[in-house]
């Protein structure tokens, strides 16, 4: 069974080219720019979106996430308004892959059956939560597989080649490579390493591999889209979301388009990636 | 509903680390190595009995045990009914339980040959243990603390300076407990090959629960001997507070399989439970999954996590270690809840009638032995544990009582 995460990882590749994964808060700042921003994402340039679900208290991410989320919260973004924004997307857009990104709880909560049945029917490609690691793959993780959707894990450099396996074992869609040991949006990536690691994840599976945690500029994502097969940019959007509001914290008139914008750039990032042949 | 009770309440958790349905090891692939790696050492180093042997050591010469049992006669006499012993973790060193568990954390911290600790506070008691014995054996400590608990518990924030340690003051979410935890897991997840991070309480992933639970339970061997030898009997009751639950586990799971002896825990009911303005994960909340397990927790509709409220800094936590949130759903610990306004009735009626300024989390304890207590036959013998002493809660309490003069 293929999905549109695999069909579009395996497009690009026959393009000859990594992927620009998007990631954007479900709900901030509020849920229509939200769904504006997120309609607009695929034409500025993102060829995968990653949607996440605002928590209280997202233990992984660096301010700018964690900012966004309770900006999400404040304005009553909740799991029933992302998946309905899900379903509204997919009313235009039948393509591209639609990722959701969080922790468990409000998933727990949500129930996980009924989360998975709902968010199936919204038109979600595939699952990345930061708290499920291998250990508890009963949780979420093999009845997402399941039901049909992607289960995508991070992998990390403290993940040793003795682990690997167990990390990439029920991994589907890509695999996410956490470039840095640290917080989202924290350090800047050392390409050079991230290449090596990259080319180690490879050496286990014939997944694409996104590489994520600390990309902010044009630049970076081209050194990175070198060797991997995606490039994640969260924090970086995020920031140029946040300085776009107004002084009450609500969007501004550039709000869409300081977001577009910077996909764009990065965007032209990826693209203009010399790739390095297979090994 | 009945419950099927098992044959022992004392094998738990399994080897992934669940107490039935809670538990577990809820966090991001980059701290999973590291867990695995602490499990490993944390078994290595219990199966070592010079491990034992070194923490006898200094639990004895530096912290100062064993705490005595001492007969609250004044209190007994008062409230008419049960015998009333207090078990004093307030007279360690460093004037609370928490110092039992950082005593055994450091020391696996040194075997693992970690040099930088981190830890996380609420009323800083934990806090106060690890800067102590990080300046004890040279490491390096950073403790996470709420801002607003860094306001409230200024005494505690300046020994913890005295004493070395870099405090830092949180600000993200709700500026407690829960967000100093968010924070240390962050630096965690951000320095992981050089530190280790000593959770204060029974909670946070396996190995964490049992291991805390472990180094706590110290408290109830020793009040198990010390019953012996003062009424040549068990005690019939236990009562302790309750926010994350060590120094409650440390003191109840000696216990838990003697079927005679009853267990209270006590949640902090803040402006009481109606109010919705409490910290009580039991009594107010549901299982959900936070900080690394599945427990009781304060939440949303959906799932996100609420603020707890309660004057006692070290109480104001959403969740709870997860074997009590199973040791609720078996039936075998009970679980009552005491106000703000009650716990702090309890600090002054302690202090005033037997000379010993309770800290505010045992406070909450004492309200409910107040309504316990005179109901029972003058041969019932409760045990309460003076899990810490009050110095630092005074500004606070002072505070309280001024405000409900206006």
């Amino acid at each position: 069974m293929t999905t549109r995460i695999d069909r579009r990882f395996a497009a690009l590749k026959a393009e000859g080219r990594a992927a620009l994964v998007t990631f954007t808060m479900a709900g901030d700042p509020d849920y229509d720019t939200a769904l504006a921003i997120a309609k607009a994402l695929p034409k500025a340039g993102a060829d995968v979106i990653e949607l996440g679900m605002p928590f209280t208290d997202p233990m992984a991410d660096g301010p700018a996430i964690q900012a966004a989320g309770l900006r999400a919260l404040a304005a009553g973004q909740n799991m029933i308004k992302t998946l309905k924004l899900v379903r509204e997307f997919r009313v235009s857009d039948n393509d591209t892959p639609i990722v959701l990104m969080g922790y468990y709880n409000p998933i727990y909560i949500y129930g996980v059956e009924k989360f998975l049945t709902d968010a199936i029917a919204a038109g979600v490609d595939g699952l990345i939560v930061v708290d499920l690691p291998p250990e508890e793959d009963e949780e979420l993780c093999l009845p997402a597989l399941k039901a049909g959707l992607n289960f995508i894990r991070l992998a990390t450099p403290t993940t040793d080649d003795k682990r690997l396996p167990a990390v990439l074992n029920n991994t589907s869609g890509f695999v996410y490579y956490v470039s840095i040991t640290g917080i989202t949006g924290a350090a800047a990536p050392d390409a050079t390493k991230v290449s090596a690691a990259v080319d180690r994840i490879k050496r286990h599976t014939k997944l694409p591999v996104a590489v994520g945690f600390g990309v902010r500029s044009a630049e970076q994502a081209r050194a990175i889209a070198e060797n991997a097969d995606g490039v994640v940019v969260g924090s970086a959007i995020v920031d140029v979301l946040r300085g776009s509001l107004d002084k009450s914290g609500k969007a501004g008139s550039g709000t869409v388009k300081a977001v577009t914008d910077l996909v764009s750039a990065l965007a032209e990032g990826v693209k203009s990636a010399r790739r390095v042949p297979a090994k | 509903m009945t419950v099927q009770q098992p044959n022992s309440f004392r094998t738990g958790p399994d080897e992934r680390g669940h107490f039935g349905i809670y538990g577990g090891r809820f966090v991001a692939e980059t701290l999973m190595p590291n867990i695995l790696q602490l499990e490993a050492a944390y078994t290595a180093a219990k199966a070592d009995p010079g491990f034992q042997k070194e923490m006898d050591h200094h639990l004895t010469h530096f912290v100062g045990r064993p705490s005595p049992l001492y007969f609250a006669e004044r209190l007994t006499t008062k409230l008419g009914g049960a015998k009333i012993y207090f078990k004093r973790e307030d007279l360690n060193h460093t004037g609370a339980h928490k110092v039992n568990n950082v005593t055994g954390q450091i020391m696996l911290a040194m075997r693992m040959g970690k040099k930088r600790i981190i830890a996380e506070t609420g009323a800083g008691m934990h806090g106060v243990a690890t800067a102590t014995l990080c300046a004890k054996f040279g490491l390096d400590c950073i403790v996470y603390m709420g801002a607003v608990d860094v306001e409230r518990q200024q005494p505690n924030v300046l020994r913890m300076k005295m004493l070395g340690a870099e405090v830092r003051a949180v600000t993200s979410g709700s500026h407690t407990l829960k967000d100093a935890m968010n924070e240390a897991l962050r630096d965690w997840v951000t320095n992981v090959s050089d530190t280790f991070y000593c959770i204060g309480t029974v909670a946070g992933p396996h190995p964490y629960p049992a291991m805390v639970r472990d180094f706590q339970c110290i408290i109830g061997k020793e009040t198990r001997e010390q019953m012996q030898a003062a009424e040549g009997r068990l005690p019939d009751s236990l009562v302790a507070c309750i926010g994350g639950g060590s120094n409650a586990m440390g003191l109840f799971h000696p216990f838990l399989d003697d079927r005679s002896v009853e267990i209270y825990g006590v949640e902090a009911a803040g402006h009481g439970i109606p109010s919705g303005k409490h910290a009580a994960s039991v009594a107010g909340g549901r299982p959900g999954v936070l900080h690394g397990n599945r427990t009781y927790l304060l939440m949303d509709a959906d799932g996100q996590i609420t603020e707890a409220h309660s004057i006692s800094a070290g109480l104001d936590y959403p969740g709870i270690g997860p074997e009590h949130s199973w040791l609720n759903d078996m039936g075998r610990v009970k679980f009552l809840s005491a106000t703000d306004d009650e716990a702090v009735a309890a600090f002054q009626l302690c202090s005033q009638l037997e000379g010993i300024i309770p800290a505010l989390e045992p406070a909450h304890a004492l309200a409910r032995v107040f309504d316990l207590a005179p109901k029972l036959p003058k041969d019932h013998l409760m045990v309460v544990n003076m899990s810490g002493r009050g110095d630092k809660d005074l500004a606070s309490v002072e505070a309280y009582l001024a405000s409900k003069k206006k």
